[in-house]
């Protein structure tokens, strides 16, 4: 077990969004949370992250890591669009979380930024500046940032929204391929179409709450019939 | 003209403002790119207001160092403003233009009741536009400015990577672990630093031009952080030094000059980069 999750409650200024989640991410999972738009699902994932306070309830992380050995990939906010800064100097900002202060990057820093933007295909455009790359591209930079943060869970939110399909599906395959190498992950989508491809649990927010594996949301759905025994 | 030139560099306070200019016009630039950045450009404005009111209430106290208490009521001004993070900014605008207005007119008020001068409106203007206080920096203010600006200096090579990370994406930061708390303050008390400073080369109603010129100009011309950072320091030291010289020998006010200079280079970059992207 990763993270679990008791009957937390969310919100802000104690005033409850969400009441009685629970949940649990192991080792190697591939979680979605799925929800509309509202219904809180960038609070639970700041909640886990630690930037918000749970109302009620705990979020306990496995004894083995460090709370800082999370990486994160942020819903896009408007501010970062325009900021002066190359692929190479967003990913290596990822490295700050070794604990230790350190003016400057170490030898093993710029190894490892340069290992993560191998993996996420951005050798080409480490001199680039991140205002000038599509969304796609920008949302791989920022994956490459968190993983070098951690790679052994990575929480991203909406990671796909805003893409056409090819570069949704690129992204898509990144995180996969991650997955299997043992990265768990969370991810929070409104395209349920990819999050049952993709995804091996379901987390669903909102009026009705909602945790399980994909096979048993899909039962409680509909969308496959409940097997006769 | 070189014979003028060199007539008064033969004044020592003339090196001196020199000196202390090109530190400044460094700090200040340093300063303006995370500001900027995030949207807070006019957070210069509003501490230089809380810096002229502190001047007053220091020139009412009669103090002959004034300097400390300025710095004093300014950094914690800046923290209460800027301390706070993204957060604040429920507050942000409106809070600092109250801020602003508030203090100019507690500023006026104390120097006009209490104030010993005979020529009050001179001061405040000198005081508002920086028109000579520069010349007349004793050796102790110019001892002082050269400390606290390479303290600024030093503080922010040390964690440039870090202000990078928190203004880039506060949220990220974190998460994974910086406390971006301290690095607001840190960033709050380098802003009020550098306010007070930039205080006696251009005045406080001129500061958020040093501050920010250098930044956009370089914005224009540079895509990654380390080249705007670089070329912003560059460009801002050079166009202090430029409009310092013109200001001595054509005997023009320092703080205009200098701004003036800023902005100029800013068309010129703007020009540039729009050339640069056409092609
Ligand atoms: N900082 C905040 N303070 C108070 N309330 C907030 C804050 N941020 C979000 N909320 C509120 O909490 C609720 C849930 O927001 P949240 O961002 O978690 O939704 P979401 O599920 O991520 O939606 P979306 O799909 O649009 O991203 C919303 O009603 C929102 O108005
Ligand atoms: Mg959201």
């Amino acid at each position: 077990m990763l993270i679990k999750a008791e009957d937390v409650s969310l919100g802000y200024d104690s005033k409850a969004i969400v009441e009685h989640l629970n949940f649990e991410v192991n080792e190697g999972d591939y979680l979605c949370i799925v929800g509309e738009n509202g219904s809180g699902k960038s609070t639970l994932m700041k909640t886990v992250l630690g930037l918000v306070r749970p109302v009620s309830g705990t979020v306990t992380f496995d004894e083995s890591f460090a709370k800082k050995q999370i990486g994160y990939l942020p819903q896009q906010t408007g501010a970062q669009r325009d900021f002066p800064a190359s692929v190479e100097e967003i990913v290596l900002s990822g490295c700050l979380t070794n604990g230790t202060f350190h003016p400057f990057y170490s030898l093993e820093d710029k190894a490892l930024a340069a290992e993560n933007m191998r993996r996420m295909g951005l050798e080409a455009l480490r001199k680039r500046s991140y205002r000038t790359l599509s969304g796609g591209q920008q949302q791989r930079v920022l994956l490459a940032r968190a993983l070098c943060s951690t790679d052994r869970i990575i929480l991203m939110d909406e990671p796909v929204s805003g893409l056409d399909p090819a570069a949704a599906g690129e992204m898509y395959d990144a995180v996969e391929e991650l997955n299997r190498g043992g990265t768990a992950v969370m991810m929070i989508t409104h395209d349920i179409e990819g999050a049952l491809r993709y995804a091996d649990h379901i987390l669903v927010i909102g009026d009705e709450v909602f945790f399980g594996t994909k096979e048993e949301y899909m039962v409680r759905a509909g969308i496959v019939p409940q097997e006769e025994e | 003209m070189m014979e003028k030139l060199i007539f008064y560099l033969q004044y020592p306070f003339v090196r001196y403002a020199l000196i202390v200019g090109v530190l400044i016009a460094l700090c200040s630039a340093l300063l303006g790119i995370p500001l900027v950045l995030r949207r807070f450009s006019l957070i210069g404005d509003g501490l230089a207001h809380v810096a002229f009111a502190a001047m007053a209430v220091a020139a009412v106290l009669k103090l002959d160092n004034d300097m400390p208490v300025i710095l004093v009521i300014t950094i914690v001004s800046a923290v209460l403003i800027l301390g706070t993070g993204r957060s604040a900014r429920i507050k942000g605008d409106s809070a600092i233009a109250m801020i602003s207005v508030g203090s100019m007119a507690v500023g006026y008020l104390l120097v006009n009741v209490f104030s010993t001068s005979a020529n009050i409106s001179g001061d405040v203007c000198s005081t508002l536009f920086g028109s000579t206080s520069i010349l007349t920096l004793s050796e102790s203010d110019v001892r002082i400015c050269c400390m606290l600006s390479a303290a600024v200096v030093f503080a922010y090579i040390m964690l440039h990577n870090r202000i990078f990370a928190v203004t880039f994406d506060e949220s990220f930061a974190a998460a994974t672990g910086l406390n971006t708390r301290i690095y607001n303050l840190v960033i709050a008390v380098i802003c009020a630093v550098v306010i007070v400073l930039a205080m006696n080369l251009v005045g406080s109603l001129l500061i958020t031009a040093l501050v920010v010129f250098p930044a956009l100009s370089a914005m224009r011309l540079f895509s990654d952080y380390r080249s705007v950072t670089l070329f912003a320091a560059f460009l801002s030291v050079i166009c202090a030094r430029g409009g310092m010289l013109v200001s001595i020998l054509a005997g023009t006010p320092i703080g205009s000059t200098i701004v003036i200079a800023d902005m100029a280079a800013f068309l010129v970059c703007a020009l540039i980069g729009r050339m640069k992207g056409e092609t």
